[in-house]
């Protein structure tokens, strides 16, 4: 066996296999494009973002303090206050969309994103109950935020499990449970006084403001270990999105992929939630757009997470330069930001005559 | 079908008209002043035992009863209507966009005009509905292959989170506005006078003949595009249909008791397995009309718990809807195979 690689040629895809090393896959320039260009443009914004402010930097300047040197007001201003907030803005954006791939590529719903069965809804209620009634016992919203969606994720997957599971089924277990955490916060929220509804509702629609590296530390931790524990899970997360039996039929241990994937997923919207709140939309839309931009038939995961970081880290940017001397929740943004992007993509596809 | 399979259909139909009919009776007894129910049924035949009585049960229970029956009969239907047309269990009658333009329609009334009371905003709040359901319809459509269920739902989605996000600013910015919009996004039947009924009626009626003559059509439907159209459908105008019905009853249930509208993604969740139990399949000429019982039953038995339990105060329907309705689902998840559509 020689080590070439024999190469089929196709319009979109190529396929290689290697004897030596055996590896075996399928090469997609689109997508290997549209992941550059949106890490260029993700990697741009965040500099961007940490650019501008009421001590402007310029773009030279931001580069050389993120690598280390520069004077130590700059470093200070750059490391310090502005770092933080993109950080999370990148990890938390990365977070939202892996998950929502992982989600809608699991149960073939696009419908179907983290923000409907039960988790972010659980963070919600815990944060809003935190605020109106005081039950904080002295931890901080993002504790709550946590200790909400990880205890909702529990719920949901105990009542969900009878002699095994299925997707639809944690699905509509999650739905149900969403809807009981959801009424709880419109509960709570219509209880509650004008300033703390005001400020729960500042948290609900997701906001980086004043993000310091306390919020960053657990978050980046978190995704040190899943988003690498979600890419080698993809191939299992193509061959679930074909049915249990046929699954099963290629190998697939069903159960156990379902759990890891579940695990995964809920890992990373738990965190993201709890950093910045449940910035609304990029689950659901940022998976979507990457399908649309790369051209794939399933949301791609490097894809999604790159575009999730890059709606973002601009909808940030856009929420504290569009009104000056305020600073807009950049949950607002994401959803006004995120929507035109998807339905002139949903448009253009119809032109195309390429089906949604 | 046989004869004796033919029966339970009927008895199912039965069993649910009746149980509505107790929900409405105890609606109309229960409450901060409770009534016997044989002095409800002579009051309801025109024989009142006090004047005290008679003017609670006819302005204050029977407007409320009869809004809970109107706006929960809609939001069952066009939820069953709405998972029919996308062919997506997951999909709520908000799904176009109908409650996040009235929730924005709402505040932006309160915000710019200074509008205060239910009977103020009930327009406004219709008109938002109106426009987002066009808007996502229209968007759905574009370009040259037209609708195909999923783009109707992506597009749906796209304008809610738009929507939604304008509706957070303004509410983040103006606490009045807030205000009312956290009261009328809990959901709730009370003090809503006849007034408010009388107005969204007509657009419900409209909407559930749109809804209930689509039903043969939606059974087309379920089998995809190309089998509906070659069966004969013209699926532009069944869709048309479709979202018209769903904009009309979504819209009037919406405007009058909050955006309540999990009740409709769950209902026909639990009137598919009823009707698999009474060995009728998926078939859209009984789940619509099993979701439009259903709903109100759980909108009514969350209205009359909600008085209840903290007398004289109340808890909002649309909080109980969900802490009734949610268990009562995830049993039923856990028990059986749901159907899936």
């Amino acid at each position: 066996m020689t080590p070439s690689p024999s190469v089929l040629t196709g319009s979109s895809r190529r396929t290689f296999r290697l004897a030596v090393p055996p590896v075996s896959g399928v090469l997609r320039p689109r997508l290997v494009a549209v992941c550059v260009t949106l890490a260029v443009g993700a990697f741009l914004v965040f500099c961007w973002g940490v650019a501008i402010g009421d001590y402007p930097v310029g773009l030279a300047d931001v580069m050389k303090a993120l690598a280390g040197s520069g004077d130590p007001g700059t470093l200070l201003v750059v490391r310090e206050l502005r770092l933080p907030r993109a950080m999370v803005g990148l990890l938390a954006g990365v977070a939202f969309a892996l998950s929502g791939a992982l989600f809608q590529t699991m149960t073939r719903n696009p419908l179907a994103s983290p923000d409907m069965i039960g988790i972010i809804e659980g963070a919600g209620t815990a944060v809003v109950a935190g605020i109106v009634l005081g039950w904080d016992g002295g931890l901080s919203t993002q504790a709550l935020g946590l200790l909400g969606a990880l205890a909702t994720a529990l719920l949901v997957y105990l009542l969900a499990w009878r002699r095994g599971t299925t997707g639809y089924r944690i699905i509509l277990v999650g739905i149900g449970v969403a809807w009981m955490c959801t009424s709880a916060t419109d509960f709570l929220m219509a209880r509650g006084g004008r300033f703390q509804a005001q400020a729960a509702l500042g948290w609900l629609v997701g906001n980086l403001n004043g993000r310091d590296w306390a919020q960053v530390g657990p978050l980046a931790v978190t995704m040190a270990a899943l988003v690498p524990a979600a890419l080698l899970l993809g191939r299992w997360m193509r061959t679930l999105q074909l049915g249990d039996d046929l699954a099963t039929g290629l190998g697939t241990p069903v159960q156990r992929a379902r759990l890891a994937l579940l695990l995964v997923g809920v890992g990373l919207i738990a965190f993201a939630t709890a950093a910045a709140g449940p910035v609304a939309f990029v689950a659901l839309a940022a998976p979507q757009i990457a399908q649309r931009l790369a051209g794939t038939a399933w949301p791609p995961l490097v894809a999604s997470g790159l575009t999730g970081a890059l709606v973002v880290l601009s909808a940030d940017l856009i929420a504290r330069t569009l009104i000056p001397g305020t600073e807009l929740p950049v949950g607002i943004v994401t959803g006004a930001l995120g929507a035109p992007v998807l339905l002139w993509l949903l448009i253009r596809a119809n032109r195309a005559g390429s089906g949604g | 079908m046989t004869r004796d399979k033919g029966l339970r259909p009927v008895f199912l139909a039965a069993v649910l008209a009746a149980l509505l009919v107790v929900l409405c009776l105890l609606s109309i007894a229960l409450g901060a002043l409770n009534i016997p129910l044989d002095q409800v049924v002579r009051t309801l035949f025109g024989h009142p035992d006090s004047t005290r009585v008679e003017n609670v049960i006819w302005s204050v229970r029977i407007p409320r009863t009869a809004l809970g029956l109107a706006a929960g009969a809609a939001l069952g239907l066009s939820g069953a209507l709405m998972q029919a047309l996308t062919r997506n269990p997951l999909a709520d009658p908000g799904v176009l966009g109908v409650s996040a333009g009235a929730s924005f329609a709402i505040v932006l009334s309160v915000a710019v005009l200074g509008v205060g009371s239910v009977l103020g905003y009930i327009w406004f709040a219709f008109a938002g509905a109106l426009v987002a359901s066009v808007l996502v319809y229209l968007l759905g459509g574009l370009g040259r292959s037209g609708q195909t269920p999923v783009k109707l739902a992506l597009a749906g989605v796209a304008v809610t989170s738009l929507l939604t996000s304008l509706t957070s600013a303004i509410a983040l910015t103006d606490p009045d506005a807030l205000n009312r919009y956290r009261f009328w996004n809990a959901g709730s039947l009370a003090d809503r006078d006849g007034g408010v009924v009388l107005q969204v009626l007509p657009f419900l009626i409209v909407g559930a003949v749109l809804a209930l003559s689509s039903a043969p059509a939606l059974n087309s439907l379920a089998l995809g595009d190309d089998v509906a159209a070659s069966l004969g459908r013209r699926l532009g105008l069944v869709r048309l249909q479709g979202v018209a019905a769903v904009t009309l009853l979504t819209g009037g249930a919406v405007v009058a008791i909050g955006p309540v509208v999990f009740v409709g993604l769950v209902v026909p969740h639990v009137a598919r397995v009823l009707a698999q139990q009474a060995g009728i399949g998926p078939d859209h000429r009984w789940l619509l009309p099993l979701s439009a019982v259903l709903a109100p039953c759980l909108v009514l038995t969350a209205d009359v718990i909600g008085r209840l339990v903290v007398r004289p105060s109340e808890i909002q329907a649309g909080v109980l809807v969900a802490f009734i309705g949610a268990p009562f689902f995830i049993a039923l998840v856990r028990r059986r195979r749901l159907a899936e559509v």
